[in-house]
């Protein structure tokens, strides 16, 4: 390869598929996996902030015991609130978040291939989801708004006058459009990979993300029928859930949790294989116990479908049913634990730099550790009556959601920036942003746990004086971290328009997308690629002209590299 | 195989060896394994969606199997065998679509696929005979369910009273009716404009919409041969005193509704349901002058309105799936009449193919579950 053609290839390339067509249709109809993926990650991000917003309304309103604070909601509105903050961030910001945009972008590349399997179904995932989001914000413009709680319960979502058959309508489009993606992903997976690519060579995110893949297709079909059910319900009183009609009212828990429980695992296992990644690369270490973190991932999958009745203890589902469920829920922490141990141990010895994504990364072992502990209190049957329905699950749940998925996405967002747009952040800033959201995340929930525990009950709209300096500390936090995110955000936002350059492998990463010139080709690959382990960073050797870090193959040829065949031509 | 170098491009040469590969794709086989394996994981997605709607019925069935055994008989099981013949048929014709394909014998392959599209809207004309009976004799979803023996007269002076049919029937036929004349419309403009392949996909569309409409004749024919005009004869002798009460007069069911509130209570007085209902069906038995007493709104006849709340959202779903797999049909039966497939590119018809039979097999289960409980 001559010294041009390694130039054009992984310095910064004339072409790319930002630009290599311009103007709104070449986005608004491209089945180019990269730019869907950025359209998803523009709009996970835009569904963060309107969540995001509803929740600093809420956390304001939350300021004084009886309702006096700054922002002043009547009971109606704060249910509305809190409904709307739960709904749109788990079925439109969280489900998407880390598979169907940093997936989409990064899947394929690791893969070595050109797209997705299905390129069409995955823009139709995308139209999907923002049909699907549109639906849920109707039932704010419905006149209404929809005040259930994010999960439906029946028999009080077939009473209420507010817009539930909006948004779960919403919510049906929004799963069919999971289970697009995730159905792409299982195809590209098993179908694509690359020549010699086993699938012990595929990247932890990969595992991960395949993992999740398997839950979105098994488990959200059942939502679906799940809201069609309610639906009709609402609208013909079929009589399956309405006791009203001889219906069943648990039965709506039973089949919501069927999904809502894996779905969990939807929004975490794409973060804990982020994590994989981050850990390994920025210790610069081979990951510690690879086959051990890819089938955690797998188990953790399985499991998961089989706890959905903890959500239910109090329920008066049976008690043996109860006890069941609650072992169950036990064995879920094997798995886990396993990916901590590992990224631990890969830790060890590591020569670990603190850039912004592994300070992300650091942040995400400690707070999904806090979080991964805190569900063993409430799978416990004893505990979880004294701390059912409050502020204790609330914490808890955020751990793991927000100091997990989200603290991964910002993570994986940061350490894939330079290769989508080319170009590198401010890492001092990044490091702060993520000291701010760190501080801000665990000022906001951690008292939570202390008043959930003193019995403070979730969803209430005001509440006894004692807990009110917690619900303060709650708030300053909540502000905090909303000011991280914003200045994370801003930090990238910056980045890819006025940041420096950057070579194709900055960060001396092995997987197969750093192979590509940042930004990649439309293709994805000019070249063929050389399969490497993905955690095998002694491959990667530095190239003093680029500055930047190139597979030794592709550096200094010990034969010539294969030309592409049919260079792409636009 | 030369491998496309745009998407865009592909389709105007129709004798490049590679026509139908997606860029992204570097081979046949890879695109075919990609699209098999998609197919797969979808119909496990649908066979998922239907398992809420086999849960609730499990359910329902187990605490009140008495319901299940008296409601069944309101379902007209030749109906419903002729139905399973007709997919079954299809099922059939659709495995040789399949295997003309992968021959590359189009002309055959479009012929198979229409036959099966016929069946298909068959099974829909039968189907909306079937509601639409039903909906004349007041069996409608649990909340609306108002049973009276016997038939709606039409109004005088309608098309569904000068037709001897439902009103309903006329109702639901209604759009089938307008893409049969659009279809032939179609047409006839295709054939004048000079486009061929169009107006030959429209007749074929026509020929299908015609379908349904065989399917409400056979469907019309099977009820009076079956039923003589009137439901009792398909109730069973041992019904008559059930039917007793439910003939009775209609007002009470709405006033009935408030009665319900233990029914709130749970799984617990669900059991307890059941022996309310035993009593219910005792009392009739032993007095012959229950109508004389005026309406009774035993719950009995409300839990009946459950099974056909479940009856209902599950063929109808499933009839969804007809409909959306006959607009599957569609576009292969174009993609036939265009000769797209050849021994090397026949991915679509298998793919539809295997959708093809899990409707088919889903009705398999259906048949029985609804029809034939003993």
């Amino acid at each position: 390869m001559s010294s041009e053609a390694i130039r054009n290839t992984f310095g910064t390339p004339e072409t790319h598929f930002l630009n290599h067509e311009k103007g709104w249709k070449s986005w608004a109809f491209t089945l180019d996996h990269k730019r869907i993926g950025i359209m998803y990650l523009i709009g996970v991000n835009v569904a963060l902030i309107m969540a995001g917003i509803f929740a600093l309304v809420l956390r304001s309103h939350l300021w004084s015991f009886d309702g006096t604070g700054p922002v002043k909601l009547s009971n109606e509105m704060y249910n509305q609130m809190f409904t709307l903050h739960g709904a749109v961030m788990v079925f439109s910001f969280i489900i998407p978040s880390v598979p169907a945009a940093l997936g989409n972008i990064v899947l394929p590349m690791m893969l070595g291939a050109k797209d997705v399997a299905f390129p069409r179904m995955n823009l139709a995932s995308f139209y999907l989801w923002i049909a699907g989001t549109g639906c849920l914000l109707a039932a704010i413009l419905s006149g209404n708004g929809l005040d259930t709680g994010w999960t439906f319960y029946t028999p009080y979502s077939i009473e209420t006058e507010t817009g539930v058959i909006y948004a779960t309508f919403g919510a049906f489009i929004l799963g069919f459009s999971s289970i697009f993606t995730g159905l792409n992903f299982l195809v590209t997976v098993n179908t694509m990979r690359a020549k010699g690519q086993t699938w012990f060579k595929l990247p932890l995110f990969l595992w991960s993300l395949y993992a999740t893949s398997i839950i979105q297709v098994l488990a959200t079909p059942v939502l679906g029928i799940t809201l069609l059910m309610l639906i009709a319900e609402k609208t013909m009183h079929i009589g399956i859930f309405d006791p009203k009609y001889g219906g069943d009212p648990v039965l709506f828990q039973h089949f919501f949790w069927f999904y809502s429980h894996p779905a969990v695992y939807i929004m975490i296992l794409p973060a804990m294989g982020v994590i994989s990644e981050l850990i390994s690369v920025y210790s610069q270490k081979k990951i510690f116990g690879y086959s051990f973190i890819a089938f955690s991932s797998i188990a953790i999958a399985l499991l998961g479908f089989l706890v959905w009745g903890h959500h239910m203890f109090t329920s008066g589902q049976s008690q043996v049913v109860t006890l069941i469920f609650s072992a169950i829920t036990f064995t879920v922490a094997i798995p886990s634990a396993v990916k901590v141990f590992n990224w631990l141990a890969t830790l060890y010895k590591g020569s670990i730099l603190l850039s912004t994504p592994m300070c992300y990364a650091l942040s995400f072992i400690f707070l999904f550790g806090i979080g991964g502990l805190t569900g063993l209190f409430l799978g416990a049957l004893s505990t979880d009556i004294h701390l059912h329905d409050t502020y204790f699950v609330v914490a808890h749940f955020h751990f793991v959601m927000v100091g997990g998925t989200l603290t991964a996405l910002l993570g994986g967002v940061f350490h894939w920036w330079p290769k989508i747009f080319g170009r590198m952040y401010n890492d001092t800033l990044g490091r702060i942003s993520c000291f701010l959201v760190f501080t801000g995340f665990n000022l906001t929930f951690f008292p939570q746990f202390v008043m959930g525990a003193r019995g403070m009950p979730r969803r209430y709209a005001t509440y006894d004086p004692e807990f009110q300096i917690f619900h303060q500390y709650s708030t300053i936090g909540a502000f905090v971290l909303g000011f991280g995110i914003v200045m994370a955000y801003s930090v990238l936002l910056y980045a890819a328009f006025k940041g420096p350059r950057c070579g194709s492998n900055p960060f001396r990463a092995a997987s197969l997308e750093w192979q590509s010139s940042s930004p990649p080709d439309f293709h994805n690959f000019t070249h063929k690629v050389v399969m490497t382990d993905p955690y095998d960073f002694d491959t990667q050797v530095y190239d003093e002209e680029l500055d930047t870090y190139v597979h030794r193959e592709l550096a200094q040829p010990t034969k010539p590299v294969e030309a592409d065949p049919q260079p792409a031509t636009h | 195989m030369a491998v496309a170098d745009s998407h865009d491009t592909a389709h105007d040469d129709h004798h490049d060896h590679g026509e139908f590969i997606a860029h992204h794709f570097d081979s046949a086989e890879q695109q075919f394994d990609s699209g098999k394996l998609g197919i797969w994981i979808f119909l496990v997605t649908e066979v998922l969606f239907f398992s809420g709607l086999f849960v609730a019925y499990t359910l329902w069935r187990n605490h009140h199997p008495e319901v299940f055994e008296q409601a069944h008989v309101f379902l007209n099981k030749y109906l419903g065998g002729m139905n399973t013949i007709v997919l079954l048929f299809s099922s059939l014709t659709m495995a040789l679509a399949v295997r003309s394909a992968q021959l590359g014998k189009n002309k055959q392959c479009s012929l198979y696929l229409l036959i099966t599209m016929v069946c298909a809207s068959m099974f829909l004309g039968v189907k909306a005979v079937e509601y639409s009976h039903k909906w004349d004799m007041g069996i409608f979803v649990r909340s609306a369910f108002d049973f009276h023996a016997g038939h709606h007269a039409a109004e005088p002076g309608t098309l569904a009273a000068s037709l001897g049919v439902s009103p309903y029937l006329i109702k639901l036929s209604f759009i089938p009716a307008i893409l049969l004349v659009g279809c032939i419309v179609a047409s006839v403009i295709g054939k004048m404009t000079e486009k061929p392949l169009l107006s030959k996909f429209l007749v074929g569309m026509a020929v299908t919409v015609g379908g349904y409409f065989l399917g409400v004749v056979v469907g019309q024919v099977f009820v009076a041969a079956t039923e003589g005009g009137s439901h009792a004869s398909v109730v069973s002798p041992t019904e008559p005193l059930m039917l007793h009460a439910m003939t009775s007069e209609d007002g009470d069911h709405q006033a009935g509704d408030g009665e319900e509130h233990d029914h709130a209570e749970g799984e617990k007085h669900d059991h307890a349901d059941g022996e309310i209902h035993e009593t219910h069906h005792n009392e009739h038995h032993d007095d012959a002058h229950a109508m004389d007493h005026g309406p009774d709104p035993s719950k009995f006849d409300r839990d009946i309105g459950t099974f056909f709340s479940i009856y209902y959202c599950m063929t109808g779903l499933h009839a969804i799936h007809i409909i959306g797999g006959i607009i599957a049909l569609a576009w292969l039966y174009w993609r036939s009449l265009a000769a797209h497939w050849r021994p090397d590119y026949f991915g679509p018809v298998d793919f539809v193919g295997l959708y093809w039979h899990l409707v088919d097999l889903i009705w398999i289960y259906l048949f029985p579950l609804l029809y034939l409980i003993e």
